[in-house]
């Protein structure tokens, strides 16, 4: 029973956070473009299911997975933890299930993303099935779990986080460059895309839970910025993922070439 | 029923990763059982259904509607009338998104603990709601200069690059609290919905418009809106 009183209020609460889109959609719709909806019974029927979908979706998140998350976080970076897998001095190295539980979990979430998953699905049509679901999902997810990890990196050693930032932008930069132009708007937006229901209250767990176990780290300071990093590195692992498949395109079509001349 | 099914299964498999990271580090790491197995058992379903029905809706209405805005847009003709309904959409969607919310009022604390502002509920509240105002502008200003990128056809790279450099810069000049806040409000704002409705509008776009490649300046409107809001926050905690 409470599950249902739950679903509902999560249920009506997705309601409200998608009124306002709906308002501009209907005002622009009807008020400036002065057209009937094609289709409005299916795609009403279609917006239905996408917020039950999301109440579903994060309802059941709530509760089956962020509270184990989060708690795992706090203990994964408590120090009683760190320090038993030492032999009494602690340094950066001591976090290494941290770090790995910071790819692990930013690799994972980001493979749940609802958002990207349409984005996935969108660049799969518009490509004629060029770029593939998985192929540009998991790179992406990659570039996430690489991101938190350098980022946990950065609040254990507590070096300023616009050096990480400004030296990802300059390669950004300079991987643009050379990556196939196809792919450079995708892999912009790609940033954007990877961190929004699933991976941001797991990934702050971790980073404030650092934060406030660390000795001369402020967590209202240093506990943010994880989801910077989970911005930037996409963009690059996107990239780089187009130009080895341009890479390996290109060299089995001389390979080919190679055995006709031969 | 049957499409229904295959995508509850590819639904599962986007899930199972997480149930495995989670075991293995319950598990074996820090070596506890899994509490309350039942009702994570039951939260793992309702999350797969979810998925399955937000995707089933995603290509019923999301996409659909997005396309077909863009393109009576496009037959219409007015660019004025496009401009308005993009910075509407962006800044519609984001003031009041539940991510930005708890942003904002977490950088409301930390100005009053740095004392840029006066420690007292009135002032953070005044402080949080400039700055979810300020964020929900720059996301609409993003998603206007998006579809005029393009409406022009500019290339996507100087755009952002220019707007690397400006986060650069601003850097140097911002207050030290707010640097962290600012990078991750790019992150936050595009929410679930926000994300199909505005790819579909800038691929329908692109493909409305002559002359444009929906994949070179089809998507693009996301970088927008993950870029500029990192600018406006550092401005608006330079300003404040």
């Amino acid at each position: 029973m409470d599950y249902i009183t739950d679903l509902f209020s999560t249920f009506i609460g997705t309601v409200i956070d998608v009124a306002p889109i709906v308002l501009i959609l209907a005002v622009f719709q009807y008020g400036v473009l002065k057209k009937q909806v094609p289709m409005l019974k299916a795609k009403a029927i279609g917006l239905f299911y996408v917020i039950l979908g999301l109440s579903l979706f994060l309802l059941g998140l709530e509760k089956a997975l962020f509270p184990l998350g989060e708690l795992m976080a706090t203990q994964l970076t408590a120090y009683e933890f760190i320090a038993s897998g030492t032999d009494g001095t602690i340094d950066w190295t001591s976090y290494y299930w941290v770090y790995l539980f910071a790819f692990a979990i930013g690799f994972s979430t980001t493979i749940a993303e609802p958002s990207l998953l349409a984005v996935a699905i969108k660049a799969n049509q518009v490509s004629g099935g060029a770029i593939g679901l998985w192929g540009l999902r998991l790179s992406v997810a990659l570039g996430v779990g690489v991101g938190i990890t350098l980022g946990v990196y950065r609040i254990v050693v507590g070096d300023p986080i616009h050096y990480y930032i400004i030296t990802g932008y300059i390669f950004v930069v300079i991987q643009t460059n050379f990556a196939p132009k196809m792919i450079i708007p995708l892999a912009y937006d790609s940033g954007g895309v990877t961190t929004s229901t699933v991976t941001v209250p797991l990934v702050a767990a971790l980073g404030l839970g650092l934060a406030s176990t660390i000795e001369g780290r402020s967590p209202l300071i240093d506990g943010f910025g994880l989801i910077a990093f989970a911005s930037l590195f996409p963009i690059i692992a996107v990239m780089a993922y187009a130009q080895i498949t341009e890479y390996l395109t290109n060299k089995a079509k001389s390979g080919a070439t190679k055995c006709i001349s031969n | 029923m049957k499409a229904f099914l295959q995508s509850m299964l590819s639904s599962t498999k986007d899930l199972l990763p997480i149930v495995v990271v989670i075991g293995f580090f319950q598990l074996f790491v820090l070596q506890q059982p899994l509490p309350n197995l039942f009702e994570i058992i039951i939260g793992l379903l309702m999350v797969i259904t979810g998925l399955t029905f937000f995707v089933f809706g995603l290509e019923k209405a999301l996409f659909p509607l997005g396309e077909s805005m863009a393109n009576a847009f496009a037959r219409k003709g007015s660019v004025f009338w496009l401009l308005m309904f993009a910075f509407f959409l962006g800044f519609g969607t984001t003031i009041a998104e539940p991510a930005l919310i708890a942003v904002a009022a977490k950088a409301g604390d930390i100005a009053a603990t740095a004392g840029a502002i006066a420690n007292n509920p009135e002032s953070i509240e005044q402080y949080s709601l400039g700055l979810r105002i300020s964020v929900a502008l720059s996301v609409g200003l993003a998603i206007v200069l998006g579809v005029l990128r393009i409406l022009k056809g500019w290339p996507i790279q100087r755009v952002i690059i220019i707007g690397y450099i400006l986060v650069v810069i601003m850097t140097y000049f911002a207050p030290k609290e707010i640097i962290g806040i600012a990078y991750d409000s790019g992150g936050v704002t595009t929410s679930t919905i926000t994300v199909p409705l505005v790819t579909a509008l800038g691929v329908g776009l692109a493909s409305a418009i002559k002359g444009r490649n929906p994949m070179l300046d089809g998507f693009g409107l996301i970088a927008f809106a993950s870029l500029l809001p990192m600018i406006f926050v550092m401005a608006y905690g330079m300003i404040y």
